[in-house]
């Protein structure tokens, strides 16, 4: 399974919308689109997860890396995401550092 | 331009290489790589395996040119791996001559000894592969975990109230109602329970990587699959428990014991590793080769001049604690603890082998003791010693502390226990451990917190136990009831284990309320058994390391049943917590130092100003003097006598009334007030204190 990423800017509101699987092959594509979207004035970062059917230890560490490159003044709002990735999000603390919608 | 420092200077096969760095000892992510690197003093030749996460054969075997070995150190980068999908291991080449003490093979795939997670059981319970050639697989951990402002909260000693406490046995019972049962989560979930409690320290039982299939066997009669539950056997000591994660299965275990730890943090309440260097899961002659008996035996391992492995801790082995390479690696280990996952303390099982020599000789002053009290990493830990061992050495109160250890205090516990059933010639003893056992610790200029204070433990009899059973029942172990302690200082009340007599069971009610009372306004630091406060049973098994069932998981239905023993609990604690006068930092003086009238501390009996030190006496009170410690007045009037006593209480300064905080003699709601609204006595001069009953008053 691949990972298809969409980044779209409005109102200096970033929205990545998230397709397939993020697992140690395809992290990498995440990582390139936060850091593609790190370069531009944000002050709001979405990430909208519902077509994202899996994601692994090495996704988290992009979301960690995401929280880091963004700095405390861009807020992260994750969408759509499935009852095991949200549960898994909160069980690993990730919950404090993004609002999960 | 290319940095000359990530430029390949070898290869092999298809595989980058380059030198590695030597320290620190492990696996260090670099750029573009991965840094590896491994102690041995006596292997001639090191070769680095590599899987892919769980993979059953490695896809590489990477030797390390001899160029890359400095000293008793291999170190190699090797370069575009996918470390998020590897594992990893070491073969190590040398002398197999037993007597001599080396048991290198080269067959076996060994465990780094600082990796910091370990794969292979990565879900509890699930029965392992046991032709896997790698049981216990390395892999690497990532330092970004998001601590926020998080730091250790460094509670001062004397303010803390510890609870013991196993992961899994904590929420596995199904009655726990939480997500994720028996993990590092489902501790996440009864947070609220504990703040209510009032308790601010958990003490887990051991959670580094272990195996809980270790020795496992079936019971010939039972039929139950035996396990090595409590953990007291490392595979690892820098990873934390897979199976103890809802995420282990993920490989997430650091994640989600680190968010714990934030979690309990954020609402005050420290967390204390058990910590166990004194042995591995390597076991004797017999055992597995897991890690350090292929890398290096006669280093890591204290061995007789036959070559056989000393049995200090009554496992099997015994490490070689205070030769300088495993002193090192115990120190990385607690210092990488405290600073990536900001662990506030930790308690060391059978401490007294980290004070012995190679050859197990009692040192005066242990080079790795004096190393962990003087560290700057650890300098604000709790560092908590079990300060005996299996090869009979028995330090409480003599342990080489540094001005730094404090002492799991055995004679503390023995002496409570058989003052509450009753014994005779307790009374003088009992005055020591009331204020911080200074027998034994103010004369070396130990403070009162030295005395980490408890009378019940994982090893032994819970409280219901105590006060329910004469003898051990650990017929469930398969050993025949040969195994525990027999020195249990219990008391049945009149009936061995389970009765309906109701005269017997309120009696076990009140001597459960008497322990804990006695506990909280004991100098010192308390720690209580989980499960204790809500009256938790093992059915008199006092050694149930192997049972992974009902019998050591806490039934949360007890908080119902037991409402009454757990309000006396956490009303105890508030108590406690709302007193300085019973959290000394400094011993008493037994003097009258504040002009107030009164020493600090001082003793009566059933005549106030008069205690009774004979040795038939089961009777004795004391005064905390509110001026000395800024506080209310304190008094504690024990009778373990099976009659009813009138006690003259000591008068108070003009001004101040006696209030009525705790009497175990009196039914339920009179035993315990709330703090603020305990009721004043009536009469001011006197009060009738029931058989085997306490009374606490406040002077205010």
């Amino acid at each position: 399974m691949n990972l298809t990423t969409d980044l779209k800017i409005i109102d200096q509101v970033a929205t990545i919308t998230l397709t397939g699987e993020i697992a140690t092959n395809t992290a990498a594509i995440f990582q390139e689109t936060i850091e593609q979207t790190a370069k531009q004035a944000i002050r709001k970062l979405i990430l909208d997860m519902e077509n994202l059917s899996y994601m692994s230890s090495a996704g988290l560490r992009v979301l960690v890396f995401a929280k880091q490159k963004m700095g405390s003044q861009v807020d992260i709002d994750i969408t759509g995401a499935s009852e095991t990735i949200v549960s898994t999000l909160r069980t690993v603390g990730f919950h404090h550092s993004v609002n999960i919608i | 331009m290319e940095r000359i420092d990530i430029h390949p200077t070898h290869r092999y096969q298809t595989f980058k290489l380059r030198r590695g760095k030597p320290f620190p000892f492990g696996v260090t992510l670099v750029p573009f790589g991965v840094n590896f690197s491994i102690f041995s003093s006596h292997a001639k030749s090191c070769t680095l395996v590599l899987f892919e996460k769980h993979a059953a054969a490695p896809f590489a075997e990477i030797p390390f040119p001899d160029e890359f070995r400095l000293g008793n150190a291999f170190s190699m980068v090797v370069f575009d791996l996918d470390y998020e999908n590897l594992e990893y291991g070491y073969r190590m080449d040398g002398e197999f001559n037993p007597e001599a003490g080396h048991w290198f093979d080269k067959t076996k795939i060994l465990l780094d000894p600082y990796a910091k997670i370990i794969g292979g059981r990565d879900k509890w319970g699930i029965a392992p592969n046991w032709q896997d050639i790698y049981q216990h697989r390395a892999r690497i951990a990532f330092d970004d975990f998001d601590w926020e402002d998080d730091r250790p909260l460094e509670i001062p000693a004397q303010d803390l109230i510890i609870y013991e406490m196993h992961v899994r046995g904590f929420t596995q019972h199904p009655s726990s109602g939480v997500k994720h049962q028996g993990t590092f989560a489902g501790i996440s979930e009864k947070i609220p329970y504990l703040k209510e409690l009032g308790i601010n320290a958990i003490e887990l039982m051991p959670i580094y990587e272990f195996d809980e299939f270790e020795n496992s066997r079936i019971h010939p009669e039972t039929g139950e699959l035996l396990v090595n539950y409590w953990g007291y056997s490392p595979v690892g000591f820098f990873a934390p428990k897979a199976g103890y994660a809802s995420t282990g299965k993920w490989g997430m275990q650091v994640d989600e014991l680190k968010t714990l730890i934030k979690d309990l943090h954020r609402v005050g309440i420290e967390v204390i590793l058990d910590v166990v260097f004194n042995h591995t899961a390597e076991g004797n002659e017999r055992g597995p080769t897991i890690s350090f008996r292929g890398l290096d035996n006669k280093t890591y391992y204290m061995l007789t001049p036959e070559g056989y492995y000393f049995n200090f801790s009554g496992t099997g082995n015994t490490l070689n604690c205070n030769n300088p390479i495993v002193r090192n690696l115990v120190l990385d280990c607690l210092r990488y603890w405290a600073s990536e996952y900001h662990i506030d303390g930790f308690r060391f099982d059978l401490a007294t082998i980290l004070g012995r020599d190679p050859w197990g000789k009692p040192l005066s002053n242990p080079p790795l003791l004096e190393s962990l009290a003087f560290d700057p990493i650890l300098a604000k830990c709790k560092l908590i010693a079990e300060a005996w061992d299996a090869g009979g050495l028995y330090q409480v109160g003599s342990f080489p502390a540094f001005g730094r250890w404090s002492e799991w205090n055995g004679k503390y516990r023995d002496r409570i226990r058989k003052f509450l059933k009753g014994d005779e010639g307790c009374v003088g003893e009992m005055a020591q451990r009331i204020q911080g056992s200074p027998d034994l610790y103010a004369h070396s200029g130990r403070l009162p917190t030295t005395s980490i204070n408890f009378i019940t433990a994982h090893d032994g009899f819970t409280l219901a136990d105590l006060f329910s059973y004469n003898d051990k029942h650990n017929h469930d172990n398969g050993e025949h009831n040969q195994d525990g302690g027999n020195d249990n200082y219990s008391w049945n009340c009149g009936a061995e284990g389970w009765t309906d007599d109701a005269n017997i069971l309120n009696l076990r009610q009140r001597l459960m309320k008497n322990a804990i009372a006695l506990l909280i306004v004991s100098q010192g630091v308390p720690m209580i058994l989980m499960g204790d406060e809500i009256g938790r049973s093992q059915q008199g098994n006092n050694n149930a390391y192997c049972h992974d069932t009902q019998l050591n998981w806490l039934d949360w239905q007890l908080l119902d049943k037991n409402a009454e023993l757990f309000h006396f609990f956490k009303t105890c604690i508030a108590f406690r917590h709302a007193h300085s006068a019973l959290r000394n930092a400094a011993h008493f003086h037994h003097t009258d130092r504040m002009n107030s009238g009164y020493a600090d501390i001082s003793w009566h009996g059933t005549k106030a100003w008069s205690a009774d030190w004979s040795n038939s006496s089961r009777v004795l009170a004391f005064l905390l003097c509110g001026k000395h410690a800024q506080d209310d007045y304190i008094y504690v009037a024990m009778n373990m006598h099976y009659c009813p006593l009138d006690f003259e209480l000591p008068g108070l300064p003009s001004g101040l009334e006696w209030h009525i905080f705790a009497n175990t003699g009196c039914p339920h709601p009179h035993d315990i007030w709330q703090l603020g609204k305990e009721p004043l006595l009536e009469n001011q001069t006197g009060i009738l204190v029931g058989d085997r009953s306490i009374v606490i008053l406040v002077g205010k």
